[in-house]
């Protein structure tokens, strides 16, 4: 059985479909990425895995318990961090962690050893008001009180939105400790690269999930040969690229563009030459495998 | 201005209380340049840039934004500047010709002018089908499209993107920048802040910003050798671990 289980889920608002037809299988004791940019879905659902909101269709369970009849059962063993900070910015630091214990039934020494590690780094500051703190800090304060109540499975909704490269590696070490204890974890980011951080991950995508498993296996499932071309203007190179007969698509991938061509139709010969004839003989072609976000563009275009 | 520069700042200082947001920082970005302009969380990027665009007044320090002076000349800057985010860009219930008309009005063009600029902006972005529907229910990616093209519509000489791109698909951030590209081989300049580091790479000329100040200024290739890294997620990660802001 799975830990974390949504079979077909759909849910509109009027005749906007939010979510079509989302399956997920979340297994006990895993970090599950839910990937995808703004508006693909992932907040809602994250609303109705956590109990927060009715759906039109399917059916989910958490924990074995139903997310519309066992709500009252899953608040309970569920910790949720929403996007937004929802923190009291006017209690300090230890009163939102004394308060999110005391509503969960438990209290903060019950609660301690689950959040220590995080906690530690923030209590120099527990007289600080939660509205005081830095951005780094709230978020920290935010995972302690959706941690203290000992929770067996943790929603993370964005919680790497707007945050720099890196205080979001110091996160996503936090969250590692936090599976190590135990807890499964649900994460959704718009950040493609986060992929690789997760035990296994789905790709949303306008509702729907356009690809789910490790990233291993998505990126096997990619159907076509990848080229990477770089050299020192090639932002022109792009338009001469993708007039090719055999070249999929081609985008620019930091100093690189990668080339995406129907097997055995382009060599890096073929480039090379045409690149050449076209006065851009510096460039440098070469055969490269693609990466999560070679595959969420090409799933994304099959659409 | 003479010197072929489009933003020279030299000293700016911006002080809240016993804090202090920017720390003398100097730098210049040359007409038709993508400049990025880089930090972590906190570095001082946002306090940097709102001065830039003439929403707030230094502490200290002296500089020119399109010829306009960052002490005593903000409505100027604001006039002559464009100006595009992720989190605000256009009104969501109002018709694409709707927003292209509200933003011409404010920066107060002419109707007759607002009338061919509205055409041409449909016309470049081929947008015609979606001219008449409300903003809030069109892709992503054309809104984005439409966002830009409207921070240009008084024809700045300058357009600054603060995270144009957080949140939005692969292929629609790269779309973009290849209409960044686009809007700089006219020679429009680009000053943009990201999260994104392959981003950086597409710049001509980066900033780095770490508690307050600028610790390096060049191009990502020239950065990259100096601090010997592969791409510019290393150099960024290089620079902004000596923080010692929270």
């Amino acid at each position: 059985m799975y830990f974390i289980e949504a079979r077909n889920i759909s849910k509109g608002y009027g005749s906007f479909k939010a979510l079509d037809r989302v399956s997920l299988q979340v297994r006990k004791g895993e970090i599950y990425g839910i990937i995808g940019p703004d508006g693909a879905g992932k907040t809602t659902l994250f609303r109705i895995l956590t109990t927060l909101m009715l759906f039109d269709n399917g059916n989910a369970e958490v924990e074995g318990f139903d997310v519309v009849r066992d709500y009252v059962k899953i608040r309970r063993i569920i910790g949720y961090m929403p996007g937004h900070f929802s923190l009291y910015e006017d209690l300090s630091v230890e009163e939102n962690l004394d308060f999110f214990a005391t509503i969960f039934g438990s209290s903060v020494a019950a609660g301690y050893e689950t959040v220590r590690e995080i906690y530690s780094q923030l209590e120099p500051f527990r007289k600080r008001k939660a509205g005081k703190l830095s951005g780094g800090m709230k978020q920290k304060l935010a995972l302690c009180c959706a941690l203290i109540h000992k929770p067996s499975v943790l929603f993370l909704d964005e919680p790497t939105t707007g945050v720099d490269a890196i205080s979001r590696k110091e996160f996503w070490n936090m969250l590692e400790r936090i599976k190590a204890g135990g807890v499964t974890v649900l994460v959704s980011t718009p950040y493609m690269d986060e992929a690789l951080l997760c035990d296994r991950i789905s790709l949303i995508r306008q509702g729907r999930i356009i690809d789910s498993g490790t990233v291993d296996s998505i990126i096997e499932r990619y159907p076509y040969s990848l080229l990477a071309v770089s050299g020192e203007r090639i932002f022109p190179v792009l338009k001469i690229l993708r007039q090719l007969k055999g070249v999929v698509s081609c985008f620019a991938f930091g100093t690189e563009h990668h080339v995406a061509v129907c097997k055995e139709t382009v060599t890096v010969e073929n480039i090379r030459q045409i690149l050449v004839e076209n006065g851009f003989a510096d460039c440098a072609v070469r055969n490269i495998s693609p990466g999560i976000e070679d595959c969420f563009m090409q799933l994304a275009g099959k659409e | 201005m003479e010197s072929g520069h489009i933003i020279e700042i030299r000293g700016l200082t911006k002080k809240f209380g016993t804090f202090t947001a920017v720390d003398h920082i100097s730098f210049e970005v040359g007409k038709g340049e993508i400049f990025g302009f880089l930090g972590a969380n906190g570095a001082g990027k946002t306090t940097a840039m709102k001065i830039l665009c003439g929403l707030s007044k230094p502490t200290s320090g002296e500089g020119k934004v399109a010829g306009f002076s960052i002490n005593g000349e903000q409505e100027k800057i604001k006039r002559h500047i464009g100006y595009m985010s992720q989190k605000f860009s256009l009104y969501a219930d109002l018709k694409v010709w709707e927003n292209i008309r509200l933003f011409g009005g404010i920066y107060g063009l002419k109707r007759k002018v607002i009338a061919e600029r509205t055409d041409a902006i449909i016309q470049s972005l081929g947008m015609q089908d979606w001219k008449d529907s409300l903003v809030g229910s069109i892709p992503q990616g054309w809104k984005q499209k439409l966002a830009f093209s409207i921070a240009m519509i008084h024809e700045p000489q300058i357009v600054f993107l603060d995270e144009p791109t957080g949140g939005v698909d692969p292929e629609t951030r790269r779309k973009f920048w290849e209409m960044i590209y686009e809007a700089s081989d006219r020679g429009i300049t680009i000053f943009v802040t990201t999260h994104y580091m392959d981003e950086a790479e597409y710049c001509d000329r980066v900033s780095i910003m770490v508690d307050g100040q600028i610790v390096a200024v060049d191009s990502p290739k020239v950065l990259k050798e100096k601090y010997a890294a592969e791409n510019m997620d290393v150099v960024f990660r290089t620079l902004a671990r000596g923080s010692i802001r929270q």
